[in-house]
C-alpha cells in the first residue's frame, strides 16, 4: 500500500485511514457530513497527492495530444487548461483527467489514482518521435482547497486574486490549479513532495477543514460528476456518460473518435442519466437494480444520500427511452423497490456559482 | 467510550437493557464511532420474532451498510420509529434515545450469557 507524504497529517488530525486504489488515504476526519457542509459553506482541504501528474513536451506536442484526447488541445493558450477523456479504440473511457498547456510545447496531465499506471503504460504505447513523457507523480504532493471562502485563501497564501477558472499559474516548483471536484470555488495546490507538510499546516492554519475522501465523493456527486470505475469504463463511450460537451468532433482524428461520431449518426442506445429518489430510502450505493415497471433495466453506478439535499441521489446508464427527465423509475434496496426519477444535472447549485 | 455498568453487551456491539422479561437493544457507543455518522435505520417492526444471532435491523453511514444482530431470542414489540426521521440519534445517544427496539424475551437466560461491562471493555480496547 502506498501512502501520501501526508500520511502522518491525516494521523495527526485524527483521520480514518483505508485503501483507496492501493493508497492508504484519510476517508474522514471529524464526519463525512460535517466536512461536506464545511466546503459547501466555508472552505476544505483535500489531500490529492494519490493524483497522477504527467508531463509531456517536445516539438509538435500539441498535436500529438490532439490524437490522444477529446478535446480541442491545441486551442489552450499557455496557463488554461481543461477537462477532457482519454479513449480506448472502441470510444471507452480510459480515463478523464485535466489538461493544462503548461508551457508553449509543454502540457501537464492530471490523471486519477486508480489509473496512473494505466494511462501511463496507454500514453508511452503511443509516444511519438521527439515527444518526452515523464510520469512526475511521485515528486508531487497536491491539495485541493475548496469552498466559497477558497479565493481568500488563494490571496493569503499567494498575494493577488484567484484567477479565473481553468487557469494554472506557477509559484517557482509549486503551482496551481484553478479547478476542483467539489462544484465550489477553489484550488488545486501542486508542491514537491517534501514541501506537503508545510504546506498543509499553512492551509489549515488559514482555516481550511481537513476533508476526506468520502466527503470528496459526495461533493462530487451532487454536482453529478463522473468517477472512473463507478461512472466511467472502457465499454462506455462519454457521449453515453453524458460528457459530449468535452468532445470535440470536428477537430482531427483521435483515438475513439470514429465510434463517437458512428454512434452520433446512429443515436445512442443507452445514456448515464441522474437519479433523485423520491422516497425515504437507504443510502443508494453501487450495483442496486434500477427497475421500470416490473423490469429490471440496469444497475447504478455511484449513489449516495446527499448530505446538502437530504435525499437519496445516484448515476446510472439507462436504455435511451427512459432517460428523459421526469422517467420514473424504481430503485432496489435489498428486495424493497423505492420510487425515483430521472431528473437534470447537477443535482445540486452550490450558492452563488 | 462509556459504557453503563447496567447493560449487557454481545460480541458483535450491540447492548441490552433488561426490564421485567422486556430487553431494550441498541448499539454501543464504540460501535457508533466505528460506523461514523449514521444516515439511515431501518429497525424491526413490532411481531417480528428474533433468533439469537440473526439479523433484525441495518444501519447505514455515509460510506457503509451494517447489519445489527440480536442478542437475545423473543418477539419485537416496539422498533423506535424516532430513527426513521432522525438516524443521528444513534450517535448522539447511543444508550438512551438511540435504542433500536425493546424484544420480549423467550429464553431470559440468553442474557446472562452476555458479556458484562468488564468483559466488553476488555473486548474493544
Amino acid at each position: 500500500m502506498k501512502r501520501t507524504p501526508l500520511y502522518q497529517k491525516h494521523l495527526d488530525a485524527g483521520g480514518r485511514v483505508v485503501d483507496f486504489a492501493g493508497w492508504e488515504m484519510p476517508v474522514q476526519y471529524k464526519g463525512i457530513l460535517d466536512e461536506h457542509k464545511a466546503v459547501r459553506s466555508s472552505v476544505g482541504v483535500f489531500d490529492i497527492s494519490h493524483m497522477g501528474e504527467f508531463f509531456v513536451s517536445g516539438p509538435g506536442v500539441a498535436a500529438w495530444l490532439e490524437g490522444l484526447l477529446t478535446n480541442r488541445v491545441g486551442a489552450l493558450a499557455e496557463g488554461q487548461g481543461h477537462y477532457t477523456l482519454m479513449l480506448n479504440e472502441n470510444g471507452g473511457v480510459i480515463d478523464d483527467l485535466i489538461v493544462y498547456r503548461f508551457g508553449t510545447e509543454e502540457f501537464l496531465l492530471i490523471v486519477n489514482a486508480s489509473m496512473i499506471d494505466g494511462d501511463a503504460a496507454w500514453i508511452q504505447s503511443h509516444l511519438a518521435p521527439g515527444i518526452k513523457f515523464e510520469n512526475a507523480s511521485d515528486r508531487y504532493a497536491a491539495v485541493a482547497v475548496q469552498g466559497p471562502e477558497a479565493p481568500k485563501l488563494f490571496t493569503a497564501l499567494f498575494g493577488g486574486e484567484m484567477p479565473e477558472k481553468n487557469r494554472i499559474v506557477k509559484f517557482g516548483e509549486t503551482f496551481a490549479g484553478i479547478t476542483g471536484y467539489t462544484g465550489e470555488e477553489g484550488f488545486e495546490l501542486f508542491v514537491p513532495a517534501a514541501e506537503a507538510e508545510a504546506i498543509w499546516d499553512k492551509v489549515l492554519a488559514l482555516g481550511a477543514k481537513p476533508c476526506g475522501l468520502g466527503a470528496r465523493d459526495t461533493l462530487r456527486l451532487e454536482m453529478a460528476y463522473p468517477l472512473n470505475g463507478s461512472d466511467l469504463s472502457p465499454e462506455r463511450t462519454p457521449l453515453e456518460a453524458g460528457l459530449g460537451f468535452f468532445v470535440d468532433l470536428e477537430k482531427g482524428d483521435f483515438i475513439g473518435k470514429s465510434v463517437l461520431a458512428a454512434q452520433k449518426l446512429s443515436g445512442l442506445t443507452r445514456r448515464l442519466v441522474a437519479i433523485q429518489v423520491l422516497d425515504k430510502a437507504p443510502p443508494i450505493r453501487s450495483h442496486y437494480p434500477v427497475i421500470v415497471g416490473d423490469m429490471p433495466i440496469s444497475e447504478t453506478g455511484s449513489g449516495a444520500l446527499s448530505p446538502s439535499l437530504g435525499y437519496g441521489i445516484a448515476m446510472a446508464y439507462l436504455p435511451i427511452e427512459f432517460t428523459k427527465v421526469g422517467q420514473e423509475v424504481a430503485i432496489d434496496v435489498r428486495g424493497k423497490q423505492y420510487r425515483a426519477q430521472v431528473v437534470k444535472k447537477p443535482f445540486y447549485r452550490p450558492a452563488n456559482r | 467510550m462509556s459504557i453503563p455498568a447496567d447493560l449487557k453487551f454481545a460480541e458483535s456491539h450491540e447492548w441490552v437493557r433488561v426490564e421485567g422479561d422486556i430487553a431494550t437493544v441498541g448499539i454501543s457507543d464504540h460501535a457508533q464511532a466505528e460506523l461514523t455518522d449514521i444516515v439511515f435505520a431501518e429497525p424491526p417492526q413490532a411481531g417480528r420474532k428474533a433468533i439469537a444471532g440473526e439479523t433484525i435491523a441495518i444501519v447505514e453511514s455515509v460510506k457503509a451498510a451494517s447489519d445489527i444482530y440480536s442478542p437475545v431470542s423473543g418477539e419485537v414489540i416496539e422498533g423506535n420509529s424516532a430513527l426513521d426521521s432522525n438516524p443521528s440519534l444513534l450517535n448522539t445517544d447511543p444508550y438512551g434515545d438511540g435504542w433500536i427496539y425493546k424484544i420480549k424475551l423467550s429464553d431470559p437466560a440468553e442474557v446472562a450469557a452476555l458479556k458484562t461491562p468488564e468483559q466488553y471493555q476488555s473486548q474493544i480496547s
